[in-house]
């Protein structure tokens, strides 16, 4: 702590938050958590999934109350009770889960959240203009629900900056935006700097924080574990004082003979309708996973990730019974249970609720996810549960993944989301499966469960098995990939064998770059 | 001619406490709250707007009342569901069940009493003129308003920012609290408004289409108000045209049973229902239009997180 502030002891402070406290029953989000943010500042706030960053920041919006603490904004002490009373101090808020509405237009949108009785025309003009200075282009007409997330976010930066906020808060912003996109966005926060706004600017990505932020604030497990200058730490120091102890790396042993491998996993020429008018249609796709390779399939999301993995697992079932084929044989009128059986297994990205059900034991979801394909293990004669038999299998995915709990068998929402994660995977990784299929295999979780899971898919790779994992992390995907193709607007480009393949190639290919055209730069449209 | 000029009077006259109730529900619905208390709410206000139209003398007082007691009624659903959010289908239910119920006990003495009936416009000189002047110059006063209530919901809706709001907030109640709009406090004045229209609708049916007290004399409208919501893809126009509907061939199947046509009667009488059903589905054939204006928080309970 300490020693490292420096540059900023001369400016002012615009916020300044004392000893903030939120408990919710017995936990403890934030402990007595302290922040100054200076005028015309980009102020990092860093932690692992639950270490407290979106508590902090909703009790400096107004939508959550604390139980105990200060806010001082201008060096004056306010209460700030709603979101209402945020906006009116001149704290502007860019939400992680976006707080957009689907069946409305961009202007209706961004008219909601200003309280002037200007004529929705007036603010679409407006929107427009300022959307354009920032570089940020922006069709005030188009309905929400028909834009892709990165220009979701665009509404949503523009909504806060047409408030005219002192501070504005962005929680992961980066987290669904193409690399070239994410630029985009760092020249408009730095020029917001140069205007004299502060940013409070919330990450895990530790590279952008060592690259735009100019101070940094560590939470851990609630508390304020240190602060510093991201520029002077390196990606290592900082993880460590978010986790609070070494992350291992993953090792990625190389894959060797795959050309000549079978073919665990084909699809060929898979289409689908959109389902609902917001839906992507799947066009034409084509992949071949072979055995003892990991696949990645890179995309912002909603570009018809979620589509795919429906499509291949089997909740959807193909009119085309060869556009999907497990271990050489089709699949594509098969359901989920049927492609279990030959070998396949699913990991969705929905963990409560698709993943898992959450009021049942985690035993007990084990046996909803294997009842068919470990029917002798489990199931007795008669159709009677082998309860000991699936309570002991269950032990072993828990001691196998590390899952941290509670109770012996607890429910399934008793469990964090990165431990459920590791639990979910554990158990498909115990089957053995010879195709393994992921969806965000470590979406919100913390860095350490992440390395674990991560791990395990690519040794269960390296012992013959085909697995495609899905997924909006780069970073992840380029740790565990053998190849990584990239789905754009319902297409899914070739793959591009790693050694091949570099961020900036990536990120074309997510903003929708043709392939073999992807030396022409962006065309901001 | 005057035949032609009466039914059409007579489906004017049947659609409107159709339309009332089912464009109350339709602001209740955009607001994300379902309120299957219609039923309920308009027989309350029938048995209210009599009561006190036949205790004082006059319909407009009986009238009044009836939007009053409609509007307390709801009262209650929004207490229920909005502030100790209970299931929205569960409470609507019971308040049906309430309505007919208690309606019953304070009607029993009004039973087979004279009511009173509010009287027809009348224009000297220009109600007179024919065809036209009956249809458009002499109707009984609540046709006016229904007609005006719907002109009026559509420019709230779709031309004014509060109207915007309520429908953001059917849309997504939990990005709507974030933005720091108050969703409890537009759903309680939305289901309040619900009720007043239901409570209206049921005094036109104790004080203009039959001015008497008969137990259970809604016989259902306040259902078919709810599924013209619903099949109209909660738009107002549309609406309009589905009580209309609903009204002209249910007056035309009264007729034909009249005229001893050799058709069932069963069937005949489950005529309104399907013509208005089929049209409805026709004209909201577009998946895209109809996913557009459902709210998508339709029925679920709000709870901020504080």
């Amino acid at each position: 702590m300490g020693g490292t502030v420096s540059a900023n002891h001369d400016r002012a402070n615009l916020l300044e938050v004392r000893g903030l406290t939120k408990v919710f029953g017995t936990l403890t989000a934030c402990d007595h958590v302290d922040l100054n943010i200076a005028k015309g500042e980009i102020h990092a706030l860093l932690g692992e999934n639950g270490a407290g960053k979106s508590t902090l920041v909703k009790m400096l919006f107004g939508s959550l109350e604390p139980n105990s603490g200060e806010i001082f904004w201008d060096g004056k002490l306010v209460k700030i009770t709603s979101p209402g009373v945020a906006k009116k101090l001149g704290i502007g808020m860019v939400f992680q889960h976006f707080s957009l509405f689907e069946a409305l237009t961009a202007a209706e949108n961004i008219a909601l959240s200003l309280n002037d009785g200007s004529p929705i025309s007036t603010i679409a003009a407006k929107a427009r203009a300022l959307s354009f200075s920032y570089g940020l282009p922006l069709d005030p007409d188009s309905l929400v629900g028909d834009l892709s997330v990165g220009e979701r976010q665009r509404i949503e930066i523009i909504r806060c900056l047409l408030q005219t906020p002192q501070l504005i808060i962005l929680d992961e912003p980066t987290s669904v935006l193409t690399p070239q996109e994410a630029d985009k966005l760092f020249e408009t926060l730095e020029r917001l700097r140069s205007e004299g706004k502060s940013i409070l600017y919330i990450s895990h990505r530790l590279e952008e924080v060592k690259r735009i932020c100019d101070r940094a604030t560590v939470l851990r497990h609630g508390k304020v574990v240190g602060h510093c200058n991201p520029r002077e730490e390196t990606a290592a120091s900082l993880a460590r004082m978010m986790v609070g102890s070494e992350v291992k790396a993953v090792v990625r042993a190389p894959a060797e003979g795959i050309e000549t491998a079978p073919a665990l996993l084909e699809i060929r020429g898979l289409n689908r309708k959109p389902a609902t008018p917001f839906a992507i249609p799947l066009k034409n796709i084509n992949l071949t996973v072979r055995a003892g390779e990991v696949i990645g399939i890179a995309g912002v999301a909603g570009n018809g990730q979620g589509e795919f993995f429906e499509s291949v697992s089997g909740e959807v079932l193909q009119q085309d019974a060869g556009s999907v084929r497990i271990r050489g044989k089709d699949a594509g009128g098969l359901s989920i249970t049927g492609r279990r059986l030959m070998g396949a297994a699913f990991v969705p990205e929905e963990r409560l609720g698709h993943g898992a059900a959450p009021r049942m034991k985690l035993s007990e979801n084990l046996l909803l996810s294997r009842h068919a394909t470990d029917g002798k293990a489990f199931v007795g004669s008669g159709g009677t549960v082998k309860n000991g038999a699936v309570y002991s299998a269950a032990q072993r995915i828990i001691k196998a993944m590390d899952v941290r709990k509670s109770a012996p068998d607890p429910e399934a929402a008793a469990l964090s989301g990165g431990n459920l994660q590791k639990f979910i995977v554990g158990r498909e990784l115990d089957r053995r499966p010879s195709v393994m299929i992921v969806n965000q295999p470590t979406w919100g979780v913390d860095a350490g469960a992440a390395a674990h899971i991560r791990q395990a898919l690519i040794e269960l790779a390296r012992s013959g098995s085909a697995v495609l994992v899905i997924s909006q992390d780069l970073d992840e995907l380029f740790e565990l990939s053998d190849a990584i193709a990239v789905m754009h607007n319902g297409e899914l480009s070739t793959p591009l064998p790693i050694a091949e393949a570099t961020f900036e190639k990536v990120g074309l290919l997510m903003g929708g770059a043709e392939p073999g055209h992807a030396e022409h730069s962006l065309e901001v449209a | 001619m005057d035949i032609t000029v009466n039914i059409l009077l007579t489906i004017a006259t049947a659609a409107t406490p159709l339309l009332i109730a089912a464009i109350g529900e339709l602001v209740v619905e955009r607001s994300g709250v379902l309120n299957l208390g219609v039923e309920g709410m308009m027989i309350m206000g029938a048995v209210g707007g009599f009561g006190a139209g036949y205790l004082t003398g006059s319909p407009w007082i009986g009238l009044l009342a009836a939007i009053i007691v409609g509007a307390l009624f709801s009262l209650l659903f929004a207490v229920m569901t909005l502030s100790l959010a209970t299931n929205q289908v569960a409470t609507g239910l019971s308040l049906t069940l309430l309505g007919l119920g208690l309606s019953g006990m304070i009607g029993t003495s009004f039973v087979g009493q004279p009511g009173v009936r509010l009287p027809n416009l009348d224009i000297p000189g220009i109600s007179s003129i024919p065809i036209v002047g009956k249809l458009i110059f002499g109707q009984d006063p609540v046709f006016y308003i229904s007609i005006a209530l719907t002109a009026a919901v559509m420019w709230f809706l779709f031309r004014t920012r509060t109207g915007l709001t309520l429908r953001s907030i059917g849309d997504s109640h939990t990005s709507a609290h974030a933005l720091g709009i108050k969703v409890i406090r537009y759903r309680y004045l939305a289901v309040i408004f619900g009720g007043a229209s239901a409570g209206l609708a049921g005094g036109h049916l104790s004080l203009v289409y039959t001015p008497q007290w008969v137990e259970n004399m809604s016989a259902g409208r306040g259902w078919i108000a709810l599924a013209l919501v619903v099949f109209a893809s909660w738009r107002p126009w549309r609406v309009l045209a589905g009580a209309y509907i609903f009204g002209a061939v249910w007056i035309g199947q009264l007729h034909a049973q009249a005229f001893g046509i050799p058709v069932p009667s069963q069937f005949l009488s489950s005529l309104p229902y399907l013509a208005t059903i089929v049209v409805l589905v026709l004209i909201s054939r577009n998946k895209r239009l109809t996913m557009m204006n459902t709210p998508a928080s339709l029925g679920q309970p709000f709870v901020p997180d504080r």
